[in-house]
């Protein structure tokens, strides 16, 4: 044997026991690739949620873009971090995307809840002015309360439902003082019963801080709140800290407030969640009432993290039950080993030694194709299963490709040698231009997959571009080495083995 | 000796009836058309897993009473439906407890008031802003898919004369390709739930590189035998290359049947449609190759595919001294 053909089947070998050794091992570290644990499975496969949200950059400078959105990114790490989500994957989609995804997660609903809020949380206070004139008020719209008298109301105040109830509030778009009318945002729907004040008006609650008069909102706070039961009912709250320049805001607030109980409105990206009677004038702690357990939870989280620098938009979210996604990849998974059993019987039938051949050739491409998937963190999903076994078909191509070549070789009465190496020399520019073409589709899915954000596709044209890389490099160099040994045994004598 | 070349007329007439026949059912009107997914149209999909037994009608008759008469039901398997509505709102109140939930929930409390206990297995929600620009993009894609193969034939085949007519050929059997994908998906639709969606057009994107794929190796040996014996005419050539490839032709494609067929039978629901795509797509490739590509690349040789369009479209003749 030819020295050369001899490195070939060495270098072979070890590629194979490289491979395997990487497959044996669970938790694998090397170096430049740093720690793999398994496969990364998509959501498809392992269940979870996604959720992908549109950044409302409508009042964001340009220049600030990039930066709020990366902060944004950032503080929902952080959120879904403190909540214990197991390997989330949180990305920015250019322009103005982010993608969650929590695999092998189920509670879309509270996912939605703590990731997409902005969590705001603002102090405000009833103003007396404008409530009193409440009174009489007189609903002309959807969207435009006739007030007695407009003083009182500017824009940015919020309008509440009933005296102090929690609930929904909208904020005040427009004042209009020629015709005593203000203008709220749409949506807001209050009963009109006569006598009572229906609606509030609330205004920040503000103090002064170093000569200035400044609203009192969740910037201020230490990132130490927690949830606590209350006693006696055991209703769940959330207790938080104000840093100094909070404390100096709450103290002059609730000690302007406690002098006629005046109620302390919390809102929460401007909804009341819950309005207490200031009792007293407190400085440096607090309490908000009113919550379920696990929106105090989730408020408690949102707190210690920070208000979102951005308004998000859900566009598209997605859940998959983890049993389902389970039972998708095991029954892929069934399908594929059937699919490909028959496959090799039918290659080992059909062209006989070859085909035995090529079939150990296949589970070379295989071994090597999961190793790489293995050590570079794609993605696994249904479409990439369908890939991949897409590519196993070009694999198996390549080779028929040779196979029939020196079935005609053979036939046009060259020796054994000589037709093996016909065939692999006249099979190649028709492997080359094939695989080349399928290539060129796998860019194009690929750029299609990313401006379109389908991960998905971007997958499935990844594991199919790698399979066909992989599938020329078994056909031309593990086919052929394995072909060129045979001719070295006593194998090669019998033509009948080869079935021309 | 098969006389593919002979035949020629045959494969042109068929393909030329499947496709018009598909092309009526990709005509929007009445109950045909494309039924476009929830990525075009923006709208909300689950996927609801009964514990008792439910029955389609039932399910749409209740859907209907909760103001979704819209909604498009599938069975998968048993007891578990496909569900796709309009986008559902972020929040409702539930009729009962006045509690604020969304309308998925406030659906599925309601179904399971009516027919027992029900999971919803997965979701899936598009907003509006999110379907726009999707066709033009998935259009784009195709596109610019086709010029780029198209540019790499001609290159690749840059020694024979006239390499861009090899290009057009291919890329003709190519959108014949797809057409006739559309056309059997667009005719199932009208049976199953068969949508437009991401993994449709994965699908499509992926036979458009089989066609090609397919193609090539056929005008490769027809390349071969170009350069080395000058002087036959063309149809011989073409037919030869036709039956030298047709071993490998029909092996490739039954091996990938194989896997597709498995896939197909045993794999998960949400694959389905995508399998199907495909097998449709290896089959009418595998055809395309040997009766549409290499076929035109001879009526084009021979002039029959000019005389063709002259008589469909007579050529000015001038008018002399007017």
């Amino acid at each position: 044997m030819e020295r050369r053909h001899i490195l070939t089947l060495v270098g072979i070998t070890l590629l194979v026991a490289f491979a395997a050794s990487v497959l044996a091992i669970n938790t694998i570290s090397l170096p430049l690739i740093g720690e793999r644990e398994g496969m990364k499975l998509g959501l498809d496969l392992q269940g979870g949620v996604y959720l992908e949200y549109q950044a409302d950059f409508s009042d964001i400078p340009e220049w600030d873009q990039e930066g709020r959105l990366e902060e944004t990114k950032r503080i929902i790490e952080n959120r879904v971090d403190e909540w214990g989500v197991a390997e989330p994957d949180i990305y920015i989609m250019s322009p103005d995307r982010i993608v969650v995804q929590l695999p092998g997660f189920a509670d879309i609903e509270s996912a939605k809840e703590l990731v997409g809020k902005t969590a705001k949380l603002v102090f405000r206070e009833q103003a007396t002015s404008g409530s009193t004139s409440l009174a009489a008020a007189v609903d002309v719209g959807d969207m435009q309360i006739a007030v007695e008298d407009v003083t009182g109301f500017a824009v940015e105040d919020v309008l509440g439902v009933g005296s102090g109830d929690t609930g929904e509030a909208k904020t005040i778009t427009a004042v209009d003082e020629a015709s005593n009318i203000i203008t709220v945002e749409s949506g807001f729907a209050y009963e009109h019963s006569a006598g009572e004040p229906v609606i509030n008006l609330w205004i920040p609650a503000t103090g002064m801080l170093h000569g200035e008069e400044m609203p009192l909102t969740g910037e201020y706070l230490l990132p130490n709140s927690y949830v606590d039961l209350q006693p006696p009912t055991n209703e769940p709250v959330v207790l938080f800290e104000w840093n100094e320049d909070g404390a100096k805001l709450f103290s002059q607030i609730t000690g302007r407030l406690y002098i006629n109980e005046d109620p302390l409105g919390i809102f929460l990206d401007n909804e009341l969640i819950s309005a207490p009677a200031v009792q007293s004038q407190i400085a440096a702690r607090g309490v908000i009432e009113g919550l379920t357990l696990s929106d105090a939870q989730t408020l408690a989280i949102q707190l210690n993290t920070g208000a979102l620098p951005l308004t998000l938009h859900e566009v598209r979210t997605q859940k998959v039950d983890p049993t389902l996604g389970a039972e998708s990849l095991e029954k892929s998974m069934i399908a594929g080993i059937i699919g490909l059993a028959l496959l090799l019987l039918f290659m080992i039938f059909y062209y006989r030694l070859p085909g035995a051949l090529a079939c150990s050739a296949l589970l070379i491409y295989g071994a090597i194709l999961l190793t790489i998937f293995k050590l570079w963190p794609v993605t696994l999903t249904l479409a990439g299963i369908a890939a991949v076994i897409l590519s196993i078909g070009i694999a198996v191509d390549a080779n028929v490709l040779i196979f029939e070549r020196m079935k005609e070789e053979i036939r046009s009465g060259k020796t054994l040698g000589a037709a093996i190496e016909a065939g692999f020399n006249r099979a190649w520019p028709a492997i080359r231009d094939s695989n080349f073409s399928t290539l060129i589709t796998c860019a194009i899915l690929y750029w299609f997959g990313n401006t379109f954000g389908a991960a998905p596709v971007m997958g499935f044209a990844l594991t199919l571009g790698i399979g066909v890389l992989v599938s020329m490099f078994t056909a031309i160099v593990v086919t052929k080495s394995f072909m060129r040994t045979i001719m070295f045994t006593s194998l090669a004598g019998r033509i009948s083995l080869f079935r021309t | 000796m098969i006389n593919f070349v002979g035949r020629r007329k045959w494969y042109f007439l068929i393909s030329g009836i499947i496709i018009l026949l598909g092309i009526v059912f990709l005509i929007p009107i009445g109950p045909f058309g494309l039924t476009w997914g929830i990525e075009f149209t923006s709208g909300s999909m689950m996927t609801l897993s009964f514990e008792q037994a439910v029955t389609q009608a039932e399910l749409q008759q209740e859907m209907a009473s909760l103001g979704h008469s819209e909604a498009i039901i599938q069975g998968t398997e048993e007891d578990t439906f496909l569900i796709r509505t309009s986008k559902l709102a972020e929040e409702v109140a539930d009729p009962e407890t006045g509690e604020m939930i969304t309308e998925e929930e406030a659906i599925r409390r309601d179904l399971e008031e009516r027919f027992g206990p029900v999971e919803i297995l997965s979701s899936y929600d598009i907003s509006p802003s999110m379907a726009r620009g999707i066709t033009s993009n998935a259009a784009i894609a195709v596109v610019v898919a086709a010029v780029g193969i198209l540019l790499y034939i001609t290159w690749a085949f840059r020694r024979l004369m006239r390499p861009f007519r090899f290009g057009v050929c291919a890329i003709v059997a190519l959108v014949h390709d797809v057409l006739i994908v559309l056309g059997i998906y667009a005719f199932l639709g009208n049976f199953f739930l068969m949508e437009i969606d991401v993994m449709f057009i994965t699908g499509v994107l992926t036979v458009i590189g089989y066609s090609v794929n397919d193609t090539i190796v056929v005008f490769d040996r027809i390349r071969e035998n170009m350069t080395k014996s000058t002087g036959i005419p063309l149809a011989t050539t073409v037919n030869n290359s036709i039956m030298e490839t047709l071993g490998r032709s029909l092996n490739t494609s039954l091996t990938t049947l194989f896997l597709l067929l498995a896939l197909f039978l045993l794999g998960g629901a949400t694959i389905h449609n995508f399998v199907l795509v495909l097998l449709i797509g290896v089959i009418v490739g595998t055809y395309s190759s040997i009766g549409i590509a290499s076929q035109l690349l001879v009526v084009w040789e021979s002039g029959e595919l000019g005389g063709f369009f002259r008589r469909i479209i007579p050529r000015r003749v001038p008018v002399r001294g007017a």
